[in-house]
């Protein structure tokens, strides 16, 4: 089965302070990875590398059979990144940045239009989508970002705490968009292992210095044992 | 990869529609210059100002106003996260510079379209002159569109952007300064206008343009990279 992310030996600093050490990942195509770890602890910088939005620092890097950063133009558009940032534009509605992003990926017209109110409907913002994301609050501008990074049908889904600021509604309604596409391959940042563990093939736990301290089937991992083991800030 | 034309649409559309819900560039720009103009008016008790000091009275103003524009440019894509999501999409990035240059034309161009006549009102006998400076300005324009769009890209990164596009623009901006001028004075003269080493200077101004345009495009996806 071919990889959607093959990592070998990955570095990523800041100045003097190594964000990521010789990380080594590999997730075939279709699979979902977790990962984990405490603040500080290179999660958020892992999706930003995986996601072209950083260059590694050192070590070989492959997405979607691209090799960054060299080949960082073949696999945009086939990855959908959702952040600590919505991306969106205040001053403009859910709906025009849904069609600033669809237009900026290719998509344009009826094809666009039905992908948006399919969305929309989805995550249940049919109503507030011509409101101004300044208006909206922090929950419905991430089920609008969330609508951002799945709008061209990525390959690749890069989900960083994906259930931040959602109620109970929210939570149900998103999960069913992010998780459907078999052949979409998943990494998600999560310091909720209770909720998503069950739906990941393979989860890491990062520690200090950005290392892999631990790499394992999800299944085998103990969301107890790692909520106490996430219970800090790397130095 | 989506087709270049496309991106440049949907960005400078955005940029626009986001300006027109805001208006946070375009009133500031035009209140500061027609402000100098008073300023200029009463301290330098003049009625008329021809040649050499309307020409630099004119381009100073419209420069400095066009620095609020240029400070603001990339705001909404570095506080909103605008980067991000263009350097996420298959699109050629020289789209963003050419739909942020382009933008900032649109800018300058309604600048001047409500305050080229408040200048003439305040400091010309006649219209006669308006349409060659019209033209003259257009070009200028083109120059400062690019080449601020390229400082306002560097600068937007920075705490200190707003000292910081003023420091490095105004300096690159001396030999557009030196045509635009050059090529107004003989409009502005006193008499009516006259074109007087005219096509010298609309030269320099087209070469600055094309110079910065190629520039911008040729090292805009490097000032994209983290």
């Amino acid at each position: 089965m071919s990889k959607a992310i093959e990592l070998r030996g990955l570095r990523r600093d800041f100045g003097e302070r190594a964000a990521l050490t010789d990380v080594d990942i590999s997730l075939p195509e279709g699979g979902s990875l977790l990962v984990l770890g405490p603040n500080g602890a290179g999660k958020t910088t892992l999706l930003r590398v995986l996601a072209t939005l950083l260059r590694p620092s050192a070590g070989d890097v492959r997405v979607l059979g691209a090799r960054l950063p060299a080949e960082a133009w073949r696999v945009r558009g086939r990855i959908g990144y959702l952040g600590h940032d919505p991306l969106l534009y205040r001053e403009l509605s859910g709906r025009e940045n849904l069609r600033f992003n669809a237009a900026l990926h290719g998509l344009r017209g009826e094809a666009a239009e039905q992908r948006i109110e399919e969305l929309l409907g989805a995550v249940a913002m049919t109503r507030r989508g011509d409101d101004r994301v300044a208006e909206l609050s922090a929950g419905m501008r991430q089920r609008l970002a969330i609508c951002r990074c799945l709008l061209h049908e990525p390959d690749l889904l890069l989900l960083d705490e994906p259930d931040s600021n959602l109620d109970s509604e929210g939570r149900e309604l998103t999960h069913e968009q992010l998780a459907a596409g078999e052949q979409r391959a998943r990494v998600l940042v999560t310091h909720d292992p209770r909720r998503h563990l069950p739906d990941a093939d393979r989860a890491i736990v990062l520690g200090p210095g950005g290392r892999v301290v631990r790499e394992c089937a999800a299944a085998d991992l103990d969301p107890d044992e790692v909520i106490s083991a996430m219970g800090g800030v790397v130095a | 990869m989506t087709p270049t034309r496309v991106a440049f649409a949907a960005i400078l559309g955005k940029d626009l529609r986001a300006e027109l819900r805001t208006l946070q560039s375009l009133p500031a720009m035009a209140l500061f210059a027609v402000t100098t103009f008073v300023i200029f008016r009463f301290g330098l008790d003049r009625t008329e100002l021809s040649g050499s000091l309307g020409a630099g009275v004119l381009w100073a103003t419209l420069l400095f106003a066009a620095l609020l524009g240029i400070n603001r440019l990339f705001v909404a894509e570095r506080e909103e996260g605008g980067f991000d999501a263009i350097r996420l999409a298959p699109i050629d990035r020289s789209a963003l510079f050419a739909a942020k240059a382009a933008a900032l034309l649109v800018y300058l161009v309604a600048l001047e379209l409500v305050v080229v006549p408040v200048f003439a009102i305040f400091f010309l006998d006649s219209a006669a002159a308006l349409p060659p400076v019209a033209g003259v300005l257009l070009l200028a324009d083109l120059g400062l569109a690019a080449t601020g769009t390229l400082i306002s890209s560097m600068a937007v990164n920075s705490r200190a952007r707003d000292l910081l596009a003023p420091l490095v623009l105004l300096p690159l901006a001396v030999p557009l300064s030196i045509a635009a001028t050059g090529a107004l004075e003989p409009l502005l003269a006193v008499g009516g206008p006259g074109y007087e080493r005219f096509g010298t200077w609309l030269a320099v101004l087209g070469l600055y343009d094309l110079v910065f345009l190629l520039v911008g495009y040729a090292v805009f996806d490097f000032l994209l990279e983290d």
